[in-house]
């Protein structure tokens, strides 16, 4: 194999890396398409909250279910995926000094998502597919949106293979020594659970889409949602890796940060290849068909190593914080380490933001609704959306958007237009991520349905009544959502701005 | 750092604050881990198990000969049946209506089949908020006590197209 030569590098100089500029180019591409797609994204999500909102009530009811599966598709797939292989490139190619392997093969893979993607927002917005983003059989979509999905899938297994081969080169050509960096190697993990999450999204859609088309003649739906649910939830725990990567990066990058015991982290990562795919039987525990121990084991035995492992970051990212800190001489007390934090860094706001809400209000109440017997008042309820906004909006989203705000000067080279605007968003996002998540638990928790376009049941024979309470805390769905759309555009608005007309870094 | 790589030695003993917390969290773990089968054994309430496979149009015909025998009236279309104390009972789930309204006694247990002959739905019994997913092809069957008179709605929580959020029918518990 040939070494590329020097030529295709650059050597920062803030950070000392050898940039791969065929990597660099790739970065900000992906990275651009995950922005838009979460633009697009994020205007579903202002109104969607404003129909669930009883008072605004906006949307007609076809419209709505027909944007709840648009919005589903495009933030917990396109959004994430794309950022995330912007991610593995960077983890891959720049943190390691190393060029990324077969680069045209990489822009293959992101031609693929991008028609993917707009394959399926297409058969979506033309009204084929008002199915949601789990699609469950027997209910069927036009077949060319599982053809999207696969299409999709297909790129972005292109990618992350060529994030393993992109390792595996660096190290045979000399260009790293050594272990891998943390962040890489959270990456690393996150790349192992994304290649079984589209292998099992292959199992799933690929029979589907032959379902569809009518070449198979029967699909029992319980088998579908074990299946899908194999590629549905483990997908967030890729999520979860790549966030727990980017808070190491963010912390290190903002406040000089190191793992405490390298030893301890890397153990906390394993734990999450090894355990959390289990997760995805959390879905099924009201199911039919499914004996007690199979529930147990699956969502209580194995699900908690991995939970184990959320915990060691809990405890390992905010002491390696207090540990730089207090090197720097913040040593009053018990709190100045994290009082004379850079709370007006985005990019630290953003990770510890990112944080404390993951930790408090989405892995607990995660543990919570994943227990057998209390899933049967939370099943389908709105506290399982508002479980999961806490996790993968205010924790991985809030994550990747801290991240954005160095990758723009790092690796696009364009200094941040509206920087007082970034300082405020991760501040304005997490606020209404925070009120959103409150009102989606508290409705849930009083019955409210999720994925229903009104609580009225106007047209229904028999009539049914909520507790008053539903108005105030659905208004907080309303509200929150209201302001997380504004915090969610200042960043794209920040993100395209200096893309496009930020001053130039040498 | 963690964007660098890291010392050539790294596998280090834990420092004991580390070690507290791991171990913490791991008792903590096994907790959780030990509530549920226990609360299987001493709890009251408890995920349902008891399932058979059944075509819809099986579920369909033997619901429908169940609703027949036992209807006592009607509401608005909907006929509302009173099963046997503590026998049988079925609860048929279709785009867009729980069929038929059940008429339940107080302290009785009851066998509920409950099935879809179409999409999948989820049970969700309000003011109680307990939820179930219902398939098509199961029969899902939920062993349970009405301790409380009253009235109690059913809605759907899965979304099942269009008329999804019409979805509804209704329990009623008696002395």
């Amino acid at each position: 194999m040939s070494t590329p030569g020097e030529a295709q590098f650059r050597t920062c100089s803030a950070t000392g890396l050898h940039v791969h500029l065929p990597a660099e180019r790739l970065i900000i591409t992906n990275a651009v398409a995950a922005v838009v797609f979460l633009l697009v994204g994020g205007l579903l999500a202002l109104l969607i909250a404003l129909t669930r909102w009883p008072a605004v009530q906006l949307l007609p009811a076809d419209l709505f279910y027909r944007f709840v599966t648009a919005h589903g598709m495009n933030m917990l797939v396109f959004w994430i995926v794309f950022f995330e292989v912007a991610g593995l490139y960077f983890g891959g190619a720049v943190l390691l000094n190393a060029r990324l392997v077969k680069p045209g093969l990489a822009w293959l893979a992101f031609y693929l998502m991008v028609a993917g993607a707009i394959l399926a927002n297409g058969v979506v917005f033309a009204g084929k597919a008002d199915v949601m983003f789990t699609a469950y059989v027997p209910m069927k979509a036009h077949p060319l949106f599982y053809l999207g999905i696969i299409v999709f899938a297909v790129g972005a297994i292109i990618a992350v293979s060529l994030f393993f081969a992109t390792v595996v080169v660096a190290k045979a050509e000399g260009r790293h020594r050594g272990s891998l960096p943390l962040v890489t190697f959270g990456l690393l993990t996150a790349a192992i659970i994304a290649l079984f999450t589209l292998l099992a999204g292959a199992i799933i859609f690929i029979p589907t889409f032959l379902w569809s088309l009518g070449w198979i003649k029967e699909f029992d739906p319980g088998v579908y949602r074990i299946l899908f649910w194999a590629f549905g939830h483990p997908a967030q725990q890729v999520n979860l890796a790549a966030m727990v990567a980017v808070w190491y990066a963010l912390t290190a990058l903002t406040t000089g940060a190191k793992p405490i015991n390298e030893k301890l982290s890397r153990i906390a990562f394993l734990l999450y290849i090894l355990f959390i795919n289990l997760g995805s039987m959390h879905h099924l525990l009201v199911d039919p068909a499914l004996t007690t121990p199979n529930r147990i084991v699956n969502a209580s035995y194995f699900m908690y190593l991995a939970v184990l492992g959320s915990m060691i970051h809990a405890f390992s990212i905010p002491a390696g914080v207090e540990v730089a800190q207090r090197a720097k001489g913040y040593t009053r007390g018990l709190f100045q380490w994290l009082r004379k934090a850079p709370w007006g860094e985005p990019g630290f706001s953003a990770a510890a933001l990112s944080f404390v809400i993951f930790g408090f209000l989405g892995g607990t109440s995660g543990v919570i609704i994943g227990t057998m017997q209390l899933n049967m008042a939370v099943h389908n309820t709105l506290r399982v959306p508002g479980h999961f906004h806490a996790t993968v909006v205010a924790g991985t989203t809030l994550a990747f958007m801290g991240l954005t705000y160095y990758v723009i000067p790092l690796v696009a080279r364009r200094e941040l237009v509206g920087r007082p605007w970034a300082r405020v968003q991760p501040y304005i996002f997490a606020l209404g991520i925070t009120l959103l998540v409150l009102g989606m638990n508290f409705s849930g928790i009083l019955g409210i349905p999720r994925r229903t376009w009104s609580i009225n049941y106007e047209g229904a024979p028999l009539a049914v009544r909520f507790p008053e309470a539903v108005s105030l805390t659905l208004g907080m769905v309303g509200i929150g959502g209201l302001i997380a759309v504004f915090g969610l555009l200042i960043f794209v608005g920040v993100a395209i701005l200096s893309l496009l007309f930020g001053k130039r870094r040498a | 750092m963690s964007l660098t790589a890291p010392d050539r030695i790294w596998w280090k003993p834990l420092g004991w604050q580390e070690r507290l917390w791991v171990t913490i969290a791991f008792v903590w773990c096994l907790v959780l881990f030990l509530m549920m089968p226990l609360w299987g054994v001493v709890g009251k309430q408890n995920n349902p198990v008891e399932t058979y496979r059944v075509a819809p149009v099986d579920f369909f015909r033997i619901a429908s000969t169940f609703i027949e025998k036992h209807t006592v009236g009607n509401e608005r279309g909907v006929p509302v049946v009173r099963p046997p104390a503590g026998g049988e009972a079925y609860l048929i789930a279709r785009i867009w209506q729980w069929t038929p309204i059940l008429e339940l006694k107080r302290g009785e247990t009851y066998r509920l089949h409950v099935s879809s002959i179409d999409l999948q739905h989820g049970l969700s019994i309000q003011p109680l908020n307990m939820n179930f997913q219902v398939l098509p092809g199961y029969d899902y069957v939920l062993t349970l006590t009405p301790t409380q008179v009253g009235e109690y709605s059913l809605i759907c929580n899965e979304y099942c197209l269009i008329g999804h959020h019409n979805m509804t029918g209704k329990i009623i518990v008696k002395e």
